[in-house]
């Protein structure tokens, strides 16, 4: 089930419903700069991004009297968002594949192999190099800027359907049906690509912190 | 999904994000659940994915630039309600 609309977004909708500037720009700066990160993963450049921005918000004015408040206000804007800036890629001749499951069998498992004891072993299968926990670290560590730094520029270096998923549910908190309906993909490849990126995030945050 | 073996930790690595999700069956998740009770590796591979979700989520994004800005208000200006 997703979420209705709040009592905040009912007013914000009748609001610029009526043409009241103060709503759009209080929406813009709720909504636009999220709306810009996702678009810079489905185009070639930011300036591309802001177009599909300035697009999916013409879009969000022309359809705001078809809003039924069936979703919540950020949901209907974002898949406003995802259809503006997926017409998009395919015009610059970017497709990104979400309805197969792409990149399947390129790409090893999340962690490496070598980490787990071989078949030889008396147990195979089992890690062989544990994971260290993180707590044992100086909390500072984990708090630095400096990790948030790490997480973006391996986002920025994944493929950018696992970029997208992992954007919107992690970065952008939509919950996995969101998701599926701004992307138009199954339940599965929304986990398959959320669980790849997630996989390379801790793997980058773990060597990272060693 | 149905895992009919004694799972080993190189398999549970891909089911966390299932479990997370609340994908996995009922069987399924309860034979996960008991690998992490004995399982210190495994356990501390799940929080830390919980960790890195904690922290993905404290990325903020750089506002709206106000060349942008003003383009999307005068797309405002522009507009007229029904």
């Amino acid at each position: 089930m997703e979420a209705a609309p709040s009592a905040e977004e009912r007013r914000l909708v009748d609001a610029l419903r009526a043409g009241d500037e103060s709503a759009f720009t209080q929406l813009v700066q709720e909504y636009g700069p999220s709306m810009l990160r996702v678009a810079r993963m489905f185009v070639s450049s930011r300036a591309v991004a802001e177009e599909v921005v300035q697009e999916a918000w013409v879009g969000v004015l022309n359809g705001i009297d078809r809003f039924e408040g069936r979703s919540s206000l950020k949901t209907w804007i974002f898949r406003i968002l995802t259809n503006t800036a997926k017409t998009r890629a395919i015009r610059e001749g970017r497709s990104i594949p979400f309805s197969a499951l792409a990149g399947e069998g390129e790409e090893p498992g999340g962690v490496d192999a070598d980490r787990f004891l071989g078949d030889d072993s008396r147990f195979p299968g089992h890690w062989a190099a544990p994971p260290q926990r993180w707590e044992a670290l100086p909390e500072r560590r984990l708090l630095a800027a400096e990790t948030l730094d790490v997480i973006e520029r391996e986002i920025a270096k994944l493929p950018p359907n696992q970029a997208i998923v992992v954007t919107m549910r992690d970065v952008e908190g939509f919950d996995a049906e969101d998701v599926r309906n701004a992307l138009d993909i199954s339940e599965t490849n929304q986990r398959v690509l959320l669980h790849r990126a997630r996989t390379k995030l801790r793997r980058a945050l773990e060597e990272y912190m060693q | 999904m149905r895992l009919d073996r004694e799972l080993p930790c190189i398999e549970v690595v891909e089911l966390v994000t299932a479990y997370l999700e609340d994908a996995l069956s009922v069987a399924d998740r309860q034979r996960v659940e008991e690998h992490f009770v004995f399982c210190d590796g495994c356990t501390t591979y799940l929080e830390q994915i919980r960790q890195t979700i904690v922290l993905t989520g404290r990325m903020e994004p750089e506002d709206i630039p106000p060349a942008l800005q003003e383009k999307l208000l005068a797309a405002f200006h522009d507009w007229t309600p029904a």
